[in-house]
């Protein structure tokens, strides 16, 4: 090997040290533990084949799970997609109040979710929250959002939306001002509305910005988890439960770490199709140039 | 340009039919946005008012409720905030420190150095983006248990130093270096470190500084791993410490619970207040790839 080659992998050796000790090993670990039993007692575990994978398939709340999520994915994904797209449309124009416009639809983004789950929890409480407050007005209030099956997954959708719409929005955002103006100039000399050229100029334009944020949001929706422990507990009957949180109920409430290494495995797989549909798409052709 | 042709057939088709908007009034357009920003920002509002009011006006919105500090005098007395802000803080200086430190020398082997094995270690880099340490809990807790330093700073930062999206953004940045100036910093017998260190790590000064950010407040905001690995109060971060004060015996005062809540958020919400600019455009810069 080149002195050269041999400073590039000194070079690597650090970071790549750690990625493979806590992001490679547990892959392989997570597999591997996931045909084993939750070691009991010091002694190492044994061998049991698909057993844990036959638990899955009988287990009522993984399924439950992952329903939940594919809910959350399919509810959250393209409403804050369009909002951030709108939201960076309106920072961008001329219009007044930007900044402040800018300012708040961000600010979620800053914040933790953990804290900002006390207080959404608070806005949803019945009678105190400021949601039954203004429903009241109309007649409607008494309703326990979060205590009803029917309506908790919603609300804790509702904040997921709010959370990340901002976050989003940043990106298209930096799109839309890598636009050359000499396209709006043109497009307003000919006389285009507004509604033509975003159609038919911008949104093609930010393609790869929206495969991009779309990824992120498949992501996030496997990862953002953060809010349940604080606003149900993955209640009431399991209506919130989602797969990551279900991972940490398996693996550090009840302890079962091997049937806790199988459900994570559904997970890896689900970011694995994720990885394999972005490459796919990348070779198509996004946007045009 | 090929795309302006249908732009200009249309165009003219839109001056004819007289349609300039989106269909909406820009007024219209503009109480929209103002709606939509005042809703994003209402539940902080919210737990403003709730936290900066006695108890008895935490539901109720009157103009001549008196102002106090009481609640969060309250939740300071009753959480050790201090030692969980000083986790907090311990926390993220040690994650940005060696994630600086890792992802920079990462980066510029992948940036200017030729080596076999280049491209099969940056896919294995890459992997990282899609697989969080976030959800590799079960294998992540073994390794710390296992390596003894379980509930400890160390705990909550190893799995993150090493961080794919620090190396490649680095590397797109150290890529737009000029080889002039690095070769000119060799004829004058500098080493490659200094290399890296009198020229690439200036130039890259604002990516550090946006990297910088977007990973402070990702580790301040961090909860899921910090909730599994620490277990006292001697290594909570201010997550955390939040979520074991506001599901402990508080039972439900608001007014409290909102303070803590708005502390917690404090330090960073305080930082984007005044640096909004910087927050806002280091979010852009990180997200451009």
């Amino acid at each position: 090997m080149s002195r050269n080659a041999i400073h590039g992998w000194l070079l690597l050796l650090p970071a790549l040290a750690f990625l493979a000790l806590f992001t490679h090993w547990p892959v392989i670990g997570t597999i591997w533990d996931s045909f084993h039993a939750t070691p009991k007692g010091g002694r190492p575990a044994p061998w049991v084949g698909l057993e844990n994978y036959q638990v899955m398939l009988g287990d009522e709340v993984f399924w439950k799970s992952l329903r939940n999520n594919l809910w959350y994915a399919v509810g959250t994904i393209p409403v804050s997609i369009a909002l951030a797209m709108l939201m960076a449309v309106w920072v961008n124009s001329k219009m007044a109040g930007r900044t402040w416009l800018r300012m708040a639809f961000f600010t979620p983004t800053v914040l933790p979710m953990i804290a900002v789950a006390n207080i959404w929890l608070f806005f949803y409480t019945p009678q105190y929250g400021l949601l039954d407050q203004v429903l009241g007005h109309f007649g409607a209030g008494g309703r326990n959002w979060l205590g009803n099956p029917e309506t908790a997954l919603a609300c804790v959708i509702v904040v997921a939306i709010w959370k990340e719409a901002g976050f989003f929005m940043i990106f298209y955002l930096a799109a839309l001002q890598a636009i050359p103006p000499s396209l709006a100039e043109a497009a307003a000399v000919e006389g285009a509305s507004r509604r033509y050229y975003f159609r038919r100029v911008v949104f093609p334009l930010l393609m790869p910005t929206t495969l991009f944020v779309l990824v992120n949001a498949i992501i996030n929706s496997v990862r953002l988890v953060d809010h349940i422990f604080v606003m149900t507990r993955g209640g009431p009957n399991n209506a919130t439960s989602l797969l990551l949180f279900h991972v940490y109920n398996v693996g550090f409430t009840y302890w079962d770490t091997g049937y806790a290494a199988a459900l994570t495995l559904v997970l890896l797989a689900v970011l694995a199709l994720v990885a394999i549909g972005q490459f796919v798409f990348l070779d198509k052709k996004v946007h045009y140039q | 340009m090929r795309g302006q042709t249908p732009i200009q057939a249309e165009g003219r088709r839109v001056v004819r039919n007289g349609s300039r908007h989106w269909g909406l009034s820009p007024v219209l357009e503009t109480a929209a946005a103002w709606l939509l920003g005042f809703l994003w920002i209402l539940p902080l509002l919210y737990a403003v008012w709730t936290a900066f009011h006695p108890g008895e006006f935490s539901t109720r919105f009157e103009l001549g409720a008196p102002l106090t500090l009481e609640n969060f005098r309250r939740a300071w007395d009753a959480a050790p905030f201090a030692r969980y802000f000083v986790n907090s803080f311990a926390l993220v200086t040690m994650v940005l420190g060696a994630q600086l430190v890792l992802c920079t020398l990462a980066a510029y082997a992948f940036a200017r150095y030729e080596f076999p094995g280049k491209d099969v270690a940056f896919v294995l880099v890459l992997l990282q983006l899609m697989i969080m340490p976030d959800v590799l809990i079960v294998e992540n807790y073994r390794t710390m248990a296992r390596l003894g330093v379980l509930d400890s700073i160390p705990a909550m930062a190893l799995p993150y130093v090493a961080s794919a999206f620090g190396i490649f953004l680095l590397r797109q940045t150290f890529k737009t270096v000029p080889r002039e100036l690095d070769e000119a910093a060799r004829v004058e017998g500098a080493g490659s470190l200094r290399v890296l260190w009198e020229v690439y790590v200036p130039l890259a000064r604002p990516v550090y500084l946006a990297y910088g950010l977007v990973s402070v407040s990702y580790h301040w905001n961090n909860f899921l791993w910090p909730l599994i690995v620490t277990n006292s109060v001697s290594s909570r971060p201010v997550t955390v410490g939040l979520q074991v004060f506001s599901s402990g015996d508080q039972g439900i005062d608001w007014s409290i619970i909102t303070a803590a809540t708005l502390m917690s958020c404090g330090p960073l919400l305080l930082a984007f207040l005044l640096f909004q600019r910087q927050f806002v455009q280091s979010f852009m810069r990180a997200g451009i790839r």
